[in-house]
């Protein structure tokens, strides 16, 4: 999970609002998990007030979900009672399935999808089911942008797989 | 216009009109699993247009919007090269032109990921990852249709035939790419072609279609231009009267 720049008591309390707000693709993940949020501070929003800055990166640039997590977000944030905050597309770095968290790849894989290998991605991917990491790609495309369609040779079971997808190293900080 | 947003439609109407031409696929696919694949780069290139008209719109100021400028413009203020706006054709045909394309967005947007212009280049270095997937698909797709069976290839080779007097457009530098570049917030598209024939003509071979016309002899033959500069076949304009209908009918309508 990347920790927003904050150590205060409010901002984390925003934080833990986010942590609520789930991935509507993948309903086990939430925004924070996926490592979506890059940022949450206290600055001057558009309108002159002060507020809560919030910068969230989208995941594949064409990613339906992109416009419902901001919806999902807003609820979430007024349904806390928190009405002074702005919402920030932020592209730059771009987001890399390195920055989901070690607890999301938990759940994912629990959830019956294969987490994502650390870039580059030619690790071996390991079925979610029985854990064999004999497994073969069906179809680099599958249900969803993000994922591939792979089959376990040991068990026969055809599962989905999170695909590595973007670049690390580019100085955030991932735990 | 402003030389630097007229860059960003161009970009902009590159990827929206490739992607709505590959979305035509939706549905009718010859596999679902390359019905999906090619609906979800239509998606990546919906997101990539998204962004750019974004930017284009604050770049433009007043009352446009990444919707307007979409839905508002007519064939004539189009930037998109001609190549994207042809007809689906089969799905050769499709898979060739994703593949001509996707190496040059790919050489394009590499270039583009350090433009002066801090904006353009975060959409491109996000883009480019897209990209280089949409590039390995496309490419691994030619080869397996070329060098197929005997209808494959010919319907490959139909293709290239097609398609190859379109892509000279990619390398002529329109104005406001000679801008962009001078100011460090573009790429002189004639710097890209060697690079591009050199991958092209590699991927061809490997496909069995670089028969004894190389490209680079290809290369030398004349092209179809115009699409730049808003002169467009007639092919777009009944594309936009399919996408723009709703906006058009019902002005400010939203869902």
């Amino acid at each position: 999970m990347v920790k927003p720049d904050h150590t205060d008591g409010p901002a984390d309390a925003i934080h833990l609002v986010l942590t609520k707000v789930k991935d509507p693709e993948i309903p086990v993940l939430s925004i924070v998990d996926l490592g979506i949020v890059r940022e949450v501070r206290r600055g001057p929003l558009a309108d002159g007030r002060d507020g809560w800055q919030i910068a969230l990166s989208p995941t594949y640039t064409g990613c339906p979900a992109t416009d419902m997590i901001h919806q999902q977000v807003r609820i979430a944030l007024y349904a806390a009672g928190v009405t002074d905050f702005e919402i920030e597309t932020r592209l730059a770095p771009p987001w890399t399935t390195d920055w989901i968290s070690a607890a999301g790849r938990e759940k994912l894989r629990a959830y019956g999808i294969a987490p994502p290998q650390p870039w580059p991605g030619d690790g071996p991917v390991a079925c979610p089911r029985c854990g064999d990491t004999d497994t073969a790609l069906l179809s680099e495309f599958g249900s969803t942008p993000c994922k591939s369609l792979r089959q376990c040779r040991a068990c026969l079971e055809p599962f989905d797989h999170f695909k590595c997808h973007g670049r690390a190293g580019n100085g955030f900080r991932i735990t | 216009m402003h030389p630097h947003a007229e860059y960003l439609l161009h970009l902009a109407d590159n990827a929206l009109v490739l992607s709505h031409r590959n979305s035509e696929w939706c549905g009718h696919g010859p596999e679902l699993e390359q019905d999906i694949a090619l609906s979800n780069i239509a998606l990546d290139l919906l997101g990539q247009a998204r962004h750019l008209y974004r930017h284009a719109a604050t770049t433009l100021g007043g009352t446009n919007t990444e919707d307007s400028l979409a839905y508002l413009r007519d064939t004539r203020a189009y930037r998109n090269i001609l190549l994207v706006e042809l007809p689906r054709g089969d799905w050769g045909f499709t898979i060739l032109r994703h593949y001509l394309f996707s190496e040059f967005s790919h050489l394009q947007y590499t270039a583009l990921q350090h433009a002066a212009d801090t904006q353009l280049a975060a959409i491109a270095a996000k883009a480019l990852v897209e990209i280089a997937y949409h590039r390995r698909w496309s490419g691994e797709w030619v080869v397996r249709l070329g060098d197929g069976t005997d209808e494959s290839h010919r319907r490959m080779a139909t293709a290239l035939d097609s398609l190859w007097p379109y892509t000279g457009e990619m390398f002529d530098a329109a104005p406001y790419e000679q801008t962009a570049t001078a100011q460090d917030s573009g790429i002189d598209p004639a710097t890209l072609r060697a690079d591009w024939l050199r991958q092209v003509e590699q991927t061809l071979r490997e496909a069995t279609l670089a028969d004894d016309r190389s490209t680079l002899a290809r290369a030398q033959t004349p092209h179809h231009k115009g699409g730049k500069q808003g002169l467009h076949t007639e092919h777009l304009g009944y594309l936009l009267a399919e996408m723009q209908f709703l906006q058009r009918a019902y002005p400010g309508n939203e869902w």
